[in-house]
């Protein structure tokens, strides 16, 4: 599906209003939009809300050989899906720029930086470890998707928690949930990236993009940074050109947003712990806003099945009775099989006499098109005792398909066309 | 004809459930449905431009994409794609809208157990929530019947484990019939009927909460 083109005047307004320093939703240069991280009913699952960008990022793990030359270190994989339901010009299967772009960016951002210690995922050096998978599927798309995708695998990570292993010797066994309480991952740190978004070729800078405000820009910074102030990663994509300070002075403000970020994030874990402590109820269900009018939930009810037994049964006895069904695959004769009813075998049963005559013609008949079926070609002999040169098989689709009479099997096997075998046929019988 | 009656208790239950309607910015029509800890979300474009390759002249192309919470959608996925897709072009009115084209895609963000049934309620109030036209609502009931012939309604993944046969049905709003049937394992034929009555008994409920809601979202504009 197509997405609806940016109109001129629209893109006009939004830069004049860049560069008067106003932002569509009343923010500021430096401002972040509202950040709600929801956490879902199993470990692993996380919701990010950026403004109405809105991410999922699901953590899973299983057991897999280890890749050859790391042999004692476990895998990571990261997979953002750009699901059609966010945009409509994100289309399902396809891989496109962005989505390349994105998963680079991911990768880069947490795989480099070695944020995870993977050599804690192994179990059995060279043979086993832990192959950690991290889904982000991007659900509505309202600008800057990578900060929201990069917010949303760290946090997924921070929460999930991964199957006790033990070993006795030759012996690995794996305890399931309820049987030991899983154990989480081992991060060092949490990257986290901060997008910049560059307008009038560098002049005008605004942190945090919303979808219009990425349309109209020029280029976008994004560095990936943790609470330490160590830069992660850093990509500058579009072409603008930066002077050094810019660059200087981006950092800083990003150190500054990831600071705030972390410690929301510490906070949305920190409250899932206590809820999941106190046994309480956790999970997407309860993150619905049940006071907005949009939303309803209905409490379990119970449904009466007073009379269904005697309604069932009543249906049951008023239906007709199913036919007999025949015994499958029936077989009239050896090396011939049925399956189902009602058509006649139209394939020659009763010409068994006629099969060496059809194993002579065989031979000629390889060099026509390959259409001829041995079928075909005794129905033509039939046919020929009727006396007729040129014979209409009535079952072939090509009318001007001629099935030529098997006189003369010496001649030289050539791969021509059939219509040339009609005139050389017409030839000779002229 | 010998009936087998299998033992049913009085009432069954339907877990609590919850949608909320209109929360994603970008598609035209969005709903989430939750069946206890079951949930999924659910986004509509349409009628939007349709490529040459897929255009019906006299309809609109129904395209339905389902994707799961972990991996790339596989045989299971397109399978409940079909079941969906005959489900929504048999109440929607296609010909209100040729060479159009209509997408649906559902995310499904935890499985607990009657999941096809779920991704139909979504899909119902994300067509609703999108103005698209329709003849009749339909919603989604799922019905398990356990070792001893119990029929439970929408079972949790545990119970369904535990089942001996799992049965999906769509109803439709008007006549209360069958839109469509996904079934698994093995039941006699009195007990498909019972489970199809069951169902059509709970849609009655799951009809009237589609109506609350809303009557709940435009009741201030009423």
């Amino acid at each position: 599906m197509k997405d609806t083109p940016l109109a001129n005047c629209e893109r006009d307004f939004l830069l004049k209003a860049i560069q008067e320093k106003k932002r569509l939703d009343g923010r500021q240069t430096y401002d972040y939009r509202k950040i709600k991280i929801t956490f879902g009913t199993d470990y692993g699952s996380c919701f990010v809300d950026l403004g109405k960008t809105r991410v999922m990022g699901q953590v899973s793990c299983e057991l897999v050989a280890p890749k050859e030359n790391r042999p004692n270190e476990g895998i990571m994989f990261f997979n953002i899906e750009l699901s059609p339901m966010a945009s409509p010009a994100f289309e399902q299967g396809r891989q496109s720029e962005l989505s390349v772009k994105l998963n680079r960016q991911l990768e880069r951002c947490l795989r480099n930086s070695k944020c995870i210690d993977t050599e804690s995922l192994c179990v059995v050096s060279g043979e086993k470890v832990w192959k950690i998978r991290v889904d982000v599927h991007l659900l509505n798309h309202d600008g800057n998707l990578m900060d929201a995708a990069s917010i949303a695998a760290i946090s997924a990570l921070c929460h999930f928690r991964r199957p006790d292993v033990s070993i006795q010797g030759d012996e690995v066994t794996v305890y399931s949930q309820e049987e030991r309480d899983p154990i989480p991952l081992s991060i060092y740190h949490m990257p986290i990236s901060v997008s910049f978004s560059f307008f009038q070729q560098g002049t005008y800078l605004l942190v945090d993009p919303c979808e219009r405000e990425e349309r109209v820009m020029d280029g976008l910074l994004m560095i990936a940074m943790n609470k330490h102030r160590e830069i992660c990663s850093i990509q500058s994509s579009g072409g603008i050109m930066l002077l050094k300070d810019q660059v200087m002075r981006c950092s800083k403000i990003a150190s500054v947003k990831v600071s705030e970020i972390t410690e929301l994030i510490g906070k949305a874990l920190e409250n899932d712990k206590k809820v999941r402590k106190a046994g309480g109820r956790c999970g997407f269900a309860e993150s619905i806003p049940l006071d907005r009018i949009t939303a309803l939930k209905m409490d379990e009810t119970p449904i009466e099945m007073m009379d269904v037994t005697e309604r069932a049964n009543d249906i049951v006895e008023k239906a007709e009775v199913s036919p007999q069904m025949a015994q499958s695959p029936a077989v009239p004769v050896p090396g011939v099989g049925q399956v189902g009813q009602g058509l006649q075998n139209t394939w020659g049963l009763e010409d068994e006499e006629e099969e060496d005559e059809n194993e002579g013609s065989d031979n000629s008949a390889e060099e026509q098109e390959g259409r001829v079926s041995p079928m075909e070609q005794e129905k033509y002999e039939k046919e020929e005792r009727d006396g007729g040169d040129v014979v209409e098989i009535s079952d072939s689709e090509e009318e001007e398909v001629v099935i030529l009479h098997p006189e003369k099997p010496d001649k030289a096997p050539k791969k021509t066309e059939s219509s040339l075998h009609q005139k050389a046929s017409n030839k000779k019988r002229q | 004809m010998a009936v087998m009656e299998a033992p049913c208790s009085s009432s069954v239950m339907l877990r609590d459930f919850a949608c909320e309607q209109n929360f994603l910015s970008q598609p035209d029509g969005s709903a989430s449905f939750v069946h206890g800890d079951t949930s999924v979300y659910a986004g509509v474009y349409g009628p939007a431009e349709v490529k040459v390759s897929k255009e019906i002249y006299d309809r609109a192309t129904l395209e339905v994409l389902i994707q799961p919470k972990v991996g790339l959608p596989g045989v299971r996925e397109r399978s409940q794609e079909q079941c969906v897709r005959e489900t929504c072009e048999a109440s929607l009115l296609l010909s209100l809208h040729p060479r159009s084209s209509l997408t649906l895609v559902l995310q499904v963000l935890h499985d607990d157990g009657s999941l096809l049934s779920c991704l139909l309620n979504a899909a119902c109030m994300s067509l609703m929530d999108a103005g698209l036209h329709m003849s009749c609502l339909f919603c989604g009931v799922t019905c398990a019947i356990d070792a001893d012939g119990q029929i439970i309604t929408d079972p949790t993944a545990a119970q369904e484990k535990e089942s001996r046969a799992l049965m999906t049905f769509a109803i439709d709003s008007k006549k209360h019939n069958v839109l469509m049937t996904s079934t698994k394992g093995s039941f006699s034929v009195n007990e498909l009927q019972q489970c199809i009555a069951v169902s059509q008994k709970a849609s009655e409920k799951l009809f009237q909460f589609y109506r609350d809601s809303v009557r709940r979202r435009y009741s201030k504009n009423l």
